[in-house]
């Protein structure tokens, strides 16, 4: 199925979930409403003509200037082998979104990493706490405002 | 007198104290950081009852240095060396995913010889890190000797890479645009000698480790990942494949000329078990051994005279906008997630490592395990730290 197809197939079958969509460029994808995500991310993978079984990454990218927190779900199907993502923007202040680990257990590291290093909170996610930085760290890493602790468990942290 | 008789009875008092049914409690193991078969620094807090492991649960991050964030501070070729250091086991192949990632966003057309030098590397990487995979998953398992075979024969893929760039782990050979530098004279040979040497050797490991009835008994039908699960959890490269999924980038996706050879795609059969137990995951590594042996072939005798390297300028600007780009890796498929806002150095920079998510898998694997099942299903996603915390 080509890339235009699949677009307007998601379009079509999710009523205005999709916000906008990019089927050329060098990273196809549709942003979706985030309250309708969950509902576009199950369809695209239970319908037999899209079957996007594997969850390839999720992304999350710090937007200041817009205060927007953008996630990037990128899903590739291995029986058709096709592959799109799928876009969310969230409100830099509170950015919470549900958890697609239902649909893809895959997403369980993922969206801990993407708590851990941008500030993303996950609804119903079963085990939300940081991943690769201390249970106990202040601040998201990625985050372009983000400054260093200047001192961790009494170890000074150099600049 | 009488005291002493007494006293050398035996005491069997406490005999009345055990109750008749022995009442065992769960117990927190600490699997790591430093144990020798997390390859490297991954830490397991096992829940185990007696022999049994309930809950696995991996604690990871001790190698985690935010590559991510280091690169919206460096420009473009400057993060190659970053590259390297994430699956410090193949970095040639993290090379060439960082470099299509970013040639195919600047539009920058690779010269033919450059592409076929870069399969070669890549492959003979893949031999390199398989071979370290191979050989420590026999080391887990008990067996020292195949290890020293392994690593003999790793040895000298170095020493070809060495020639090559100088440097034994650490390449930053494949860079934007080409390669670094042109062939040694007499690389097509000294390569052809190893192929020629190394060929023969995969049926010795066969012997050593993978027919092995101890190895097969520790291995068979442990950690079994049906394909479902494992397409579930994310999985790629040869978890995927010892799972019976035919999935190979190198196929699906083409990229660097790859459509141009001839290879197979091995995938696990259950020979001596379930489909997608250890031993799958295991000897799906051996067999493309054999694979990339051939691609490497192939590849030698396509070379011809040509420039290596495309004309890349001084300060390389990608134009705004954002791709996905990903490679098969040894390990899986290694994504770069590049965001551009026209600079000269990424706005954004995400890295997909498959042993990230090969290891994500864990908990799900060793649910209701043995606790000395726990080195096998480890050994068998054959992760590197590097990658995992980036």
């Amino acid at each position: 199925m080509l890339l235009p197809d699949i677009i307007s197939l998601i379009q079509a079958q999710t009523a205005e979930a999709v916000v906008a969509a990019s089927a050329d460029g060098l990273h196809p994808h549709v942003r979706v409403k985030p309250e309708r995500l969950l509902e576009v991310c199950s369809y695209i993978k239970t319908e037999p003509q899209l079957n996007f079984d594997l969850l390839r990454c999720i992304s999350a990218i710090d937007r200041p200037q817009e205060a927007l927190i953008e996630l990037s779900y990128d899903v590739l199907s291995i029986p058709l082998n096709h592959a799109i993502a799928v876009k969310v923007m969230l409100d830099r202040a509170r950015p919470e979104i549900d958890s697609v680990c239902s649909i893809w257990p895959a997403a369980e590291w993922h969206e801990r990493e993407a708590f851990d290093l941008m500030g993303v909170s996950f609804k119903n996610h079963p085990d939300l706490r940081r991943i690769l930085m201390p249970d106990d760290w202040s601040g998201y890493p990625l985050r372009k405002d983000y400054q260093d602790l200047t001192e961790y468990h009494g170890l000074k942290i150099k600049p | 007198m009488n005291d002493i008789r007494l006293q050398s009875q035996p005491d069997l008092s406490y005999q009345d104290e055990i109750p008749a049914d022995v009442r065992t409690e769960e117990l927190l193991v600490n699997m790591g950081p430093q144990h020798p078969s997390t390859h490297g620094v991954l830490r397991v807090v096992l829940q185990t009852d007696g022999e049994m492991v309930l809950k696995a649960t991996p604690h990871i991050g001790y190698l985690h240095r935010c590559a991510e964030k280091i690169a919206e501070n460096v420009t473009y070729p400057q993060f190659v060396p970053y590259t390297d250091r994430m699956d410090y086991l193949a970095a040639m192949n993290n090379n060439l995913g960082f470099a299509l990632a970013v040639e195919k966003m600047a539009g920058i057309e690779v010269p033919p010889r450059a592409q076929y030098i870069r399969v070669i590397f890549a492959e003979l990487n893949r031999i390199a890190s398989h071979l370290v995979a191979v050989g420590t998953y026999g080391l887990d398992m008990g067996a020292f000797t195949p290890f020293l075979y392994c690593f003999r024969e790793r040895e000298w893929i170095l020493d070809l890479f060495e020639s090559a760039c100088g440097a034994r782990l650490t390449y930053s050979y494949i860079t934007i645009g080409g390669v670094r530098q042109d062939l040694p004279d007499r690389f097509a040979d000294m390569c052809e000698e190893f192929l020629d040497f190394f060929e023969h050797k995969i049926v010795e490991y066969n012997n050593l480790l993978s027919y092995n009835h101890i190895f097969i008994q520790r291995t068979g039908n442990v950690g079994v990942c049906p394909a479902p699960l494992a397409v579930a959890y994310g999985l790629t490269g040869p978890c995927l494949r010892g799972s019976g999924v035919k999935w190979d980038l190198r196929k699906a996706a083409p990229y660097s000329r790859y459509d141009e050879f001839e290879f197979d795609v091995p995938v696990g059969e259950g020979r001596f078990g379930t489909v997608g137990d250890c031993w799958d995951r295991y000897f799906v590594r051996v067999l493309e051994l054999t694979q990339s042996a051939r691609i490497v072939r192939q590849a030698l005798q396509k070379l011809s005279p040509g420039p290596v390297e495309a004309k890349v300028p001084r300060s390389l600007k990608l134009p705004a906008g954002e791709i996905y780009s990903e490679v098969e890796n040894p390990r899986g498929q290694l994504g770069f997630y590049i965001v551009s806002d026209g600079g000269r150095s990424p706005y954004r920079l995400k890295v997909r490592g498959p042993s990230f998510c090969n290891l994500s898998i864990l908990t799900a694997l060793a649910k209701n395990c043995l606790l000395a099942d726990m080195a096998a299903i480890i050994g068998s996603l054959d992760v590197v730290m590097g990658e995992v915390d980036r």
